[in-house]
C-alpha cells in the first residue's frame, strides 16, 4: 500500500538496525520508554526488539487510552447505561475492559443494557438524532487525539439543540502523565525504574505539537523524540535517542516531521479550549491522582455533560487481587512479572485493562511475543 | 407440477410480508413453500413433497456437516445470507475432500419479513446450489414473532461422498509440510463491515463468498495425499492455522510478505486498526501438503477461477507449544495468536 509500505521496508530496517548497533555503546544500557500503546503495538507486531542490540530496551509506558481509565469510571458508565435506560455508546476497545464485580460494558450489554459501539462521535450524534425519546450518552475516553472530535460533537449538539445527547467525559492529557511518571518515587528516589529517554507520542503530538514536552526534557534532563507509529519511525527515533544520550543532550527532537509541528494543530487546540477545561485532578489507573491531567466540559456546555445531568458518584474500585496493571503502566514491572499473566488473565478473559486493548502491554506480550517466554506453561483456549 | 392451482391468490411477492400463519403448518405455509422454496430449489426429491428426502447411498465413506447462518446485513456486496448459507456448508463438506451432493435448509423467519427479500434470498440460494452442483432436497420453515429474530436465519446441512484414498484431516500436518492459501485474505469480513450502515468506505470491496467444491475436486484429483484443508472463515487465517497447529501438535512458520491481501482490504484494515489475518473469508481455503506436492497443487489452484491468487505462505515446523509464528516483512518475528474475543477497532 502506497505511503504505508515505505515505512515498513524490511531492507531499510536492517540498515537502521546496523546503524543502531554501531551507535549504541556496549558499556551501558539504554532504557527507552515508549509512552504510547501505539508504539508498544508496533514494537511487538513487527518484532522490532529482534532488530535491536540487547542493551537497548523498551520500557512500556501508560499511553493506552483504555488501560489508564480507573475501574470506578467504567462502573459509572455501566451504571449510566443500566439506571437511566439510556443508549451508552463508546469506542470498541472500551467494551471489554473489566469493571468491578467481573462486569464490563460488553457483559452489561448481554444482560440487557443498551450499549453500542461507535466509530466516531458523529455516529453518537446520529444515534441521538434517531432516538429523540432516549438519552444518548457518549462515553468519551482517550488522549488528546480523540479530544477534538468530542469537542466538535458537543458544539454540534448545541447548534442542533439536541436535548437528549450528553458526554461522559474522561479525556486525559499526555504531558501531565509523563511528568508524573518522572516524579514517581520509583524513578526519582529509589531508582528501581530507569528511564533514559522517551519516544514521544505521535498522534497526540499532531494535536498538541512538540512544545509541551520541552519543559520536562529540560527539567528532568531526559531526551524526548516524537516518534511516528510505523516501525521505521520507532527505530529511527530510538537511534535519535541513543545519539542524544551518547552526546549528553536532552532535547525534544521530532522524528515525525511529516505530521507534527512545534505548535501542533492550532485549530483543534482552540476548539478543545472552547468546550473543555482542565480538571483539578483526575485518577489514572496505575498512576493514582494526577493533578491537572484531564479535561471536563465547561459550564457553558454543561447541558451536554453527563456528570451534570445524571448523578455520577465517585466510585473507589480496586484491581483484581494480584493484578499488576498499575505497576506495568508505570514501567515498574513487565507483564511477565505478573502472576496472573497468561494463567487466569488472557485476552479471552482479561483481569486487568492492559490485557484488553491491542495497545496494552500485556495483550501485546501475550499476542505477539509468547514464544519468548517458553519456560512459562502456556494454556490455550479451545 | 399439476396445472390446477392449489392457491387461488398468488403470494404477493412484491409487497407481501411473512406472517405467523406462514409457519403454522397450514395452507399458508404450504403456499409459501410451493411458491418460493419449491419454485426456486426445484428438484425431483423435493417435488415428492415428503418430510424427508430419500436417496441411494454411495459405496464408501460419506461426509456430513451443518452450519447456522446469521449475518447482518442480510444483503452485502458479493452475496447475501442465502448464497452464504449454501457456500458455507458446501465448503465445510468439501474441506474433507468430499464431493458435496445434497443440502437441507432450515429457515427461521421473523414475522413481518418482506416476501420480496425472502424470494431474493431463496433465488440466490438456488443459483449458488446449482453452481456448486448440489441439490437442496429437504427443508423446514419456522416463523417467530416480530422482535424475536433478526430477519431470517438459515441453517443448512450438507452431505457428500468421499473419493477413495483421500484422508484429509486437521491432525495430519507434519513438520516439513508447506502451507498454501487459495487467494487474498479478509475480503468477506471487510465487505461485511463496510456495508454495515455506520461504516462507509469509498471503495466497494466484494465478499469472496463462493463454493470451493470444484476447486477442491481438482486439487484432490491432482494430489490425493493432501494432508489438511480448511476454509478460514470466522477468526480468519490466523485462527484457522492455530486450530490446525493444535490438532496436529506442530508449529508453523509464516512469511508475512507472501500472504496475499487485496490492497483495498489492507487499506480498510489499516484505517480501522484491524489485522487482515483475523478477518473472515467465505471463498478461500488453506491447504497443507508435503513439500514435493506444493508446485503441482499451486499450478492446479492457479488455473481455477477461485484460486488465481494462490500462494505458498509458510511451512510446518516442530514445536511442542503449537505456536504459529511469522517472519514479518519488516524482518522481525512474532507470534500469530488465536483471535481473542472479537476484533475491535483501536482508539488511538
Amino acid at each position: 500500500m502506497k505511503y504505508v509500505d515505505e515505512f515498513r521496508d524490511g531492507a531499510l530496517a536492517k540498515k537502521l538496525g546496523a546503524a543502531i548497533n554501531k551507535a549504541a555503546a556496549t558499556d551501558r544500557t539504554y532504557n527507552l520508554m515508549e509512552f504510547c500503546g501505539g508504539h508498544t503495538h508496533a514494537i511487538f507486531r513487527y518484532g522490532i526488539q529482534d532488530l535491536m542490540p540487547k542493551n537497548v530496551k523498551f520500557v512500556h509506558g501508560p499511553g493506552c487510552p483504555v488501560c489508564v481509565l480507573p475501574i470506578g469510571r467504567i462502573d459509572n458508565a455501566i451504571a449510566l447505561a443500566e439506571d437511566h435506560d439510556a443508549i451508552l455508546c463508546t469506542y470498541g476497545d472500551m467494551m471489554r475492559v473489566p469493571a468491578s464485580g467481573r462486569k464490563s460494558l460488553l457483559k452489561a450489554k448481554a444482560a440487557g443494557a443498551d450499549v453500542r459501539m461507535v466509530y466516531s462521535t458523529q455516529d453518537a450524534l446520529k444515534l441521538a438524532r434517531e432516538h429523540p425519546d432516549r438519552d444518548v450518552i457518549f462515553f468519551a475516553i482517550g488522549f488528546e487525539t480523540t479530544t477534538p472530535p468530542t469537542a466538535v460533537a458537543i458544539k454540534q449538539a448545541k447548534v442542533e439543540g439536541l436535548k437528549n445527547f450528553t458526554v461522559f467525559c474522561n479525556h486525559v492529557l499526555t504531558p501531565a502523565a509523563i511528568q508524573h511518571i518522572l516524579q514517581s518515587p520509583e524513578v526519582r528516589d529509589i531508582g528501581s525504574v530507569s528511564i533514559d529517554g522517551f519516544l514521544g507520542p505521535s498522534h497526540v503530538s499532531s494535536v498538541i505539537g512538540s512544545q509541551p514536552y520541552e519543559f520536562f526534557a529540560e527539567e528532568f534532563q531526559k531526551p524526548v523524540v516524537i516518534a511516528g507509529f510505523e516501525p521505521l519511525d520507532v527505530m529511527q527515533s530510538a537511534l535519535m535517542l541513543i545519539r542524544q544520550l551518547n552526546e549528553g543532550r536532552h532535547e525534544v527532537e521530532n522524528e515525525y516531521t511529516r505530521v507534527v509541528t512545534r505548535e501542533g494543530n492550532l485549530k483543534a487546540q482552540a476548539l478543545v479550549a472552547e468546550v473543555l477545561e482542565l480538571r483539578r485532578e483526575f485518577e489514572w489507573r496505575g498512576l493514582g491522582m494526577v493533578p491537572y491531567s484531564a479535561l471536563k466540559i465547561k459550564d457553558a456546555f454543561s447541558e451536554f455533560d453527563a456528570e451534570v445531568r445524571f448523578s455520577v458518584p465517585k466510585i473507589v474500585a480496586y484491581d483484581v487481587k494480584g493484578c499488576e496493571c498499575p505497576s506495568i503502566l508505570r514501567g515498574v514491572k513487565k507483564p511477565t512479572d505478573c502472576k496472573l499473566f497468561g494463567t487466569i488473565c488472557t485476552p479471552e478473559n482479561p483481569m486487568g485493562s492492559c490485557m484488553v486493548s491491542s495497545e496494552g502491554a500485556c495483550a501485546a506480550y501475550w499476542s505477539y511475543g509468547r514464544f519468548r517466554q517458553p519456560e512459562k506453561k502456556v494454556r490455550k483456549a479451545a | 407440477m399439476s396445472n390446477i392451482r392449489r392457491f387461488p391468490m398468488r403470494l404477493d411477492i412484491k409487497k407481501g410480508q411473512v406472517d405467523m400463519a406462514h409457519g403454522s403448518g397450514g395452507r399458508a405455509m404450504a403456499q409459501l413453500i410451493e411458491e418460493i422454496f419449491i419454485k426456486h430449489f426445484d428438484n425431483e426429491l423435493l417435488r415428492q413433497g415428503n418430510d424427508q428426502a430419500m436417496f441411494a447411498t454411495a459405496k464408501g465413506r460419506m461426509v456430513v456437516s451443518t452450519d447456522g447462518h446469521v449475518i447482518s446485513p442480510l444483503f452485502f456486496p458479493g452475496g447475501n445470507i442465502g448464497s452464504l448459507a449454501v457456500h458455507g456448508t458446501v465448503n465445510d463438506v468439501a474441506m474433507s475432500g468430499a464431493k458435496p451432493l445434497y443440502l437441507s435448509a432450515g429457515f427461521i423467519i421473523e414475522e413481518g419479513f418482506p416476501l420480496a427479500d425472502l424470494n431474493r434470498i431463496v433465488e440466490s440460494m438456488a443459483a449458488a446450489a446449482k453452481k456448486a452442483g448440489v441439490a437442496i432436497v429437504t427443508g423446514d420453515t419456522k416463523v417467530v414473532e416480530k422482535g424475536k429474530g433478526d430477519g431470517v436465519f438459515i441453517t443448512t446441512t450438507g452431505i457428500g461422498v468421499m473419493p477413495a484414498d483421500v484422508h484429509i484431516s486437521g491432525d495430519r500436518a507434519q513438520s516439513g509440510d508447506v502451507i498454501l492459501v487459495s487467494g487474498t485474505m479478509g475480503d468477506h469480513g471487510v465487505a461485511i463491515m463496510s456495508s454495515r450502515e455506520n461504516l462507509e468506505f469509498e471503495t466497494e470491496i466484494q465478499s469472496d463468498s463462493a463454493a470451493l467444491a470444484g476447486l477442491v475436486a481438482e486439487m484432490v484429483d491432482a494430489v490425493p495425499d493432501i494432508h489438511c484443508l480448511r476454509d478460514p472463515t470466522r477468526g480468519g487465517l490466523a485462527t484457522t492455522l492455530n486450530e490446525i497447529a493444535q490438532q496436529s501438535s506442530i508449529g508453523m512458520q509464516l512469511m508475512e510478505g507472501d500472504i496475499p491481501v487485496h490492497p483495498d482490504v489492507l487499506a480498510a484494515c489499516e484505517l480501522l486498526g484491524l489485522d487482515a489475518l483475523y478477518v473472515a473469508n467465505e471463498g478461500k481455503l488453506i491447504c497443507i501438503c508435503a513439500a514435493q506436492d506444493a508446485d503441482r497443487l499451486l499450478a492446479v489452484m492457479r488455473q481455477h477461477e477461485l484460486g488465481k491468487n494462490a500462494a505458498m505462505i509458510g511451512t510446518v515446523v516442530e514445536d511442542e507449544h503449537g505456536f504459529v509464528q511469522m517472519e514479518t516483512s519488516f524482518g522481525g518475528c512474532r507470534i500469530v495468536d488465536w483471535l481473542a474475543g472479537e476484533q475491535l477497532p483501536r482508539i488511538c
